[in-house]
């Protein structure tokens, strides 16, 4: 209920589309009534949860931030949501995003942008410079990152205690990072994407955001798994695990990748990266600096691959079987083509045309094919310097800390998530898992995170490295007025 | 070079076509073949396979294209298609992989079609056929026919235009259900062989059971690719020929596309790559809507489907789950005879003609109903194929039955054959009996026999009377009469008076 209220006074955040309000008080309800049987389904049973609006609910509204599924119900759930429902999670509500996921910032959905609830906090605001007197002190908030932005500010400002995201190109990790929450992004086929709207089929998996490394390995526990429905997913049983708190570091090689020194990383975020490293080496571990040579090409490489795979994956909205349909209806072809231009914002139509091109026949070769081969290059790379003995990668995970939303959008979205994606996106495309970890806060007061790459399927080695440096770099709490000193009552139990 | 005797008025002209050319046309026919697999549920989802529901009952969520839903491979259908593959001797690739075909209409709902287009399940096979020279069932001779490839893919919904309010029903019972694209390279030349291998092919499917091939219920759906060209020459541009319903009319259709490519090109015109519909009433194709341009179906790999492994007794790991696998060599080993195996064998086990058995073979039923009265009956093989064919199958074609749906049964035919092989009648009495039972008022042929009293008379002496009175009948002929034990010899005039004075039966 306090999640609730507190939902409804951050309002102004923009981080929910749609709170479930009464399904919620009655899963809590349930929830209460077992644990005073003393039967809880599981260690989530109770926690408040919030799911990104790309994931399918059964009976509650999944737009996808789009006026193609504006108003369209869902008959089923996600398998992670399943899950997470069978556990006994109380589901708040559905999350904002990009349109379909597409974008680094969470502003270009139908429901407006989300707000980073540090723009908010006492420590921004401290900060924070007016540049004028009638300047309006609201026009000064900064972006969420995207697309997972409505999720990470949810956590972020504590109205929930966990949220799902999903990662295609840094969808989870950035906005954790811009947010100061954890945001990990599993191995691509250890979670089931059933029932995730795709994005990237090949690339996309269901992340998950949290305020500490512990929470992350918890909800990943009830998540990770094979599912018959989703042939992606592998068939090895997965076993839950609890992190052990590490306590000699000596053993690790961390491996610090010189490609990720891309122009335009901000000089704060280096000298935090280089403290960081500088951690590791003071506390007995190796640190050595490695090369991914092919790390340049990947922002190109995922332009193709996924604006072809978007294009196909988008082609089944003609407005049919359900959504948005137009009332054009002189001809089939007509309704089809006015229903997507209604439909569809100009990002997504955008990224059609262009993925429709590279598919054509007489590109296919030069630009889909070729896409193939560099991803392959660049999943070598990786597996060359894991092979070569490190453990895990360090890096940071944005170029800089949240920049005003007024100042972002004076760049395209195809611009800003090329320039975004850079430092995140060639994990989606080797299918490893990393995490972004809240490091510290910058010169404005705002959060900063350091990512970490780990090797395939070997989250419990990465969450255990992440959890170290967690301990260590102590990230403070957000400060919002709008928690009245109350958050140690909804801290976790 | 083409064969002959066709029964129709096209194949006439086209006989004229070539005796009066200025060159020879070598026509050149390929055939592009989709077979719906005979499965529970369908390729990719959960959802039954059922011919002739109510509208949109039988859709899943994948199969309605809802976001989020993801394919799933049905086994059965990898087996089905395994299974044909070998039975039409194609190498199978132990890997093969999965595509989207993309192409926007309102029975895909998903906006792309999942198939096998880069590496398809099988390739390389070959399918063997029969025809018979100058339509009399006394020659047949044997083709082949090359199949480039078989492969997987999804079957799209129905649509139905309603022209009247201006609107299509959309039907997607049928979206999603397997399919088994059989490609048979244009190494066909005319209609009749078109006709014969698809025939055959239907005859495979049936046998192996993968796919019931029924063309009446869309369950094969056979596109005709024809194109002419004169000899030594490269080939000509082709045409594709559409909505052929049935054997009958695809002969007819490539047939008449033949007829009608030769015609255009001779009166200087050129043929267009398009695609055409055969009109079932008028017995020709018509070009269909056209298309703007050419269809770019831009495929990608359907990232949601791993490369589909198959194994053989060889590669199969010890420690697999076999229900997670499909073993090439089990399928092999338990694959059932073929029709070509099984009308060698019958031919060698009864003595019958070639023709014969690809009769028996061709009607549902019938073998079986042969062999129940072989097994109930002393009389020959031979001769019982003959009633099989000539009296049986005869009847059946006249009042449009099948052989389950016979009024003679099995047990009835074989009994009256005994009778006739006793010698109890004559062959013309037989004939007279079958008919009778053919009326289905469940009689017995013993009693048919005595009913219409055409039983032979076996008594020596009752025979000698009776033809005595009939001579004696005769004053100024010579008769000449030979009495033996079984009944008697007597010259055909006589005959006749002798018959006329015994009902029924015959002397």
């Amino acid at each position: 209920q306090r999640c609730l209220s507190l939902i409804k006074s951050t309002k102004f955040l923009n981080a929910y589309i749609t709170v479930a309000e009464e399904t919620a008080l009655k899963q809590a309800e349930e929830s209460e009534k077992r644990y005073k049987r003393g039967q809880p389904l599981g260690v989530l049973d109770g926690i408040p949860i919030a799911v990104k609006d790309n994931f399918n609910t059964a009976g509650i509204e999944t737009t996808c931030a789009s006026n193609m599924l504006k108003g369209y119900i869902s008959p089923y759930n996600a398998t992670v949501v399943q899950k997470l429902l069978d556990q006994g999670a109380v589901l708040l509500g559905k999350t904002n995003l990009d349109e379909f996921a597409m974008g680094s910032g969470s502003t270009d959905g139908v429901f407006g942008p989300v707000r980073n609830p540090w723009s908010y906090s006492r420590q921004y605001k401290e900060k924070s410079v007016p540049k004028s007197h009638s300047e309006d002190k609201d026009s000064n908030w900064v972006i969420t990152g995207g697309s997972s932005g409505g999720s990470a500010a949810a956590v972020s400002s504590f109205t929930c205690f966990a949220a799902l995201g999903s990662d295609t190109g840094g969808s989870t990790r950035n906005p954790a990072a811009h947010c100061g929450v954890v945001g990990l992004k599993p191995t691509y086929g250890l979670i089931s994407r059933h029932g995730l709207i795709p994005l990237v089929n090949s690339m996309d998996v269901p992340g998950i955001l949290t305020r500490c490394v512990d929470d992350a390995a918890v909800v990943l526990g009830s998540l990770a798994g094979h599912d018959p429905k989703d042939s992606t997913t592998i068939q090895d049983n997965f076993k839950p695990f609890e992190l052990s708190d590490l306590t000699d570091v000596s053993k690790l090689s961390i491996g610090i990748p010189k490609e990720y020194h891309a122009p335009g990383l901000s000089s704060e975020i280096l000298a935090l990266w280089s403290k960081a490293a500088d951690l590791f080496k003071n506390a007995g571990a190796k640190v050595i600096e490695v090369s991914l040579p092919h790390t340049r090409y990947s922002i190109v490489c995922y332009h193709v691959l996924c604006t072809a795979e978007v294009a196909s994956n988008m082609a089944r909205f003609d407005g049919l079987e359900y959504g948005h349909r137009s009332d054009m209806n002189k001809s089939t072809e007509s309704m089809y083509a006015a229903t997507r231009r209604e439909g569809f914002n100009d990002v997504v139509r955008g990224r059609i045309l262009s993925g429709n091109y590279f598919l054509l026949k007489q590109n296919y070769e030069n630009y889909f094919i070729k896409a193939q081969k560099v991803r392959r290059l660049i999943a070598n790379d990786f597996v060359k310097v894991f092979g070569s003995g490190v453990d895990i990668l360090l890096t940071p995970t944005t170029l800089s800390d949240a920049i005003p939303y007024m100042e972002f959008i004076k760049e395209d979205n195809r611009t800003r998530s090329a320039q975004d994606d850079i430092l995140t996106q060639a994990a989606n495309m080797a299918g490893l898992p990393a995490i972004n970890v809240p490091t510290a806060l910058s010169e404005r007061g705002l959060p900063v995170g350091l990512q970490f790459i780990g090797r395939s399927f070997q989250e419990k080695q990465l969450l255990t490295v992440a959890k170290w440096f967690e301990k260590q770099v102590k990230f403070p709490m957000i400060q919002l007025d709008e928690h009245n000193g109350n958050l140690k009552q909804i801290s976790k139990p | 070079l083409c064969l002959w005797g066709h029964p129709y008025l096209n194949s006439i002209f086209l006989l004229f076509f070539f005796f009066f050319s200025l060159t020879p046309w070598v026509p050149v026919v390929g055939l592009e073949i989709h077979a719906q697999i005979s499965s529970n549920s369908k390729l990719f989802s959960g959802s039954q396979v059922q011919f002739a529901a109510p509208p949109n009952s039988l859709v899943s969520f994948f199969d309605a294209s809802l976001p989020g839903t993801l394919p799933v491979l049905n086994r059965r259908c990898v087996e089905a298609a395994v299974m044909t593959g070998l039975a039409l001797n194609c190498s199978i690739n132990k890997k093969s992989l999965f595509d989207r075909k993309h192409y926007f209409y309102a029975d895909l709902p998903a906006g792309y079609q999942i198939t096998q287009q880069r590496v398809p399940i099988a390739v390389n096979g070959s399918l063997s056929y029969s025809l018979c020279i100058d339509n009399k069932m006394s020659q047949m001779v044997t083709k082949t026919v090359r199949i480039k490839q078989i492969q997987l893919e999804q079957d799209s919904g129905k649509s139905l235009h309603d022209d009247v309010r201006s609107q299509t029903l959309v039907d997607l019972n049928r979206a999603g259900v397997g399919l088994m694209e059989v490609v048979m390279e244009p190494d066909m030349c005319c209609g009749e062989e078109a006709a014969a291998a698809v025939r055959e092919l239907q005859l495979i499917l049936q046998t192996l059971g993968s796919s019931q091939a029924v063309m009446a219920e869309g369950q094969l759906r056979v596109d005709a690719n024809v194109s002419v060209h004169h000899p030594g020459e490269p080939y000509g541009v082709r045409t594709e020929v559409k909505n052929i319903n049935s054997i009958r009319f695809l002969a007819k259709a490539v047939d008449y596309e033949i007829e009608r490519q030769i015609e255009e090109l001779e009166s200087g015109g050129t043929i267009l790559n398009e695609t055409r519909a055969f009109d079932s009433k008028l017995g020709c194709t018509v070009p269909m809507r056209d298309k703007e341009g050419k269809q770019d179906y831009r495929f990608m790999p359907e990232p949601n489907l791993p490369p589909l492994i198959l194994y053989n007794a060889r590669s199969l790991p010890a420690n697999m789950n076999h229900q997670q696998v499909v073993n090439i060599d089990w399928i092999h080993e338990r694959l059932p005879d073929l029709p070509s195996v099984k009308r060698a064998k019958l031919v060698e086990q009864y003595g019958i003609l070639p023709e014969h058995s690809f009769t028996l073979l061709n009607e549902a039923g019938l073998t079986e109903f042969f062999e129940d009265v072989i097994k109930q009956t002393q009389m020959k093989p031979k001769k019982v194929i003959g009633w099989i064919l000539n009296d049986l199958l005869s009847y059946l074609k006249q009042h449009s039955l099948t052989v389950k749906e016979s009024p003679v049964s099995s047990f009835l035919l074989a009994d009256l054959l005994n009778r006739l092989e006793k010698k109890e009648i004559s062959s013309t009495a037989a004939k007279q009996v079958f008919a009778e039972l053919w009326k289905g008022e469940g009689k017995t042929p013993l009693e048919i026999v005595k009913e219409k009293k055409l039983q032979l008379i076996q008594d020596q002496e009752d025979l000698e009377r009776i033809c005595q009175a009939v001579i004696d009948g005769q004053e100024n002929e010579v008769i000449i009469c030979q009495c033996r034990k079984d009944g008697v010899l007597a010259l055909p005039h006589l005959l006749g008076r002798t018959r006329s004075s015994l009902p029924g039966s015959l002397v």
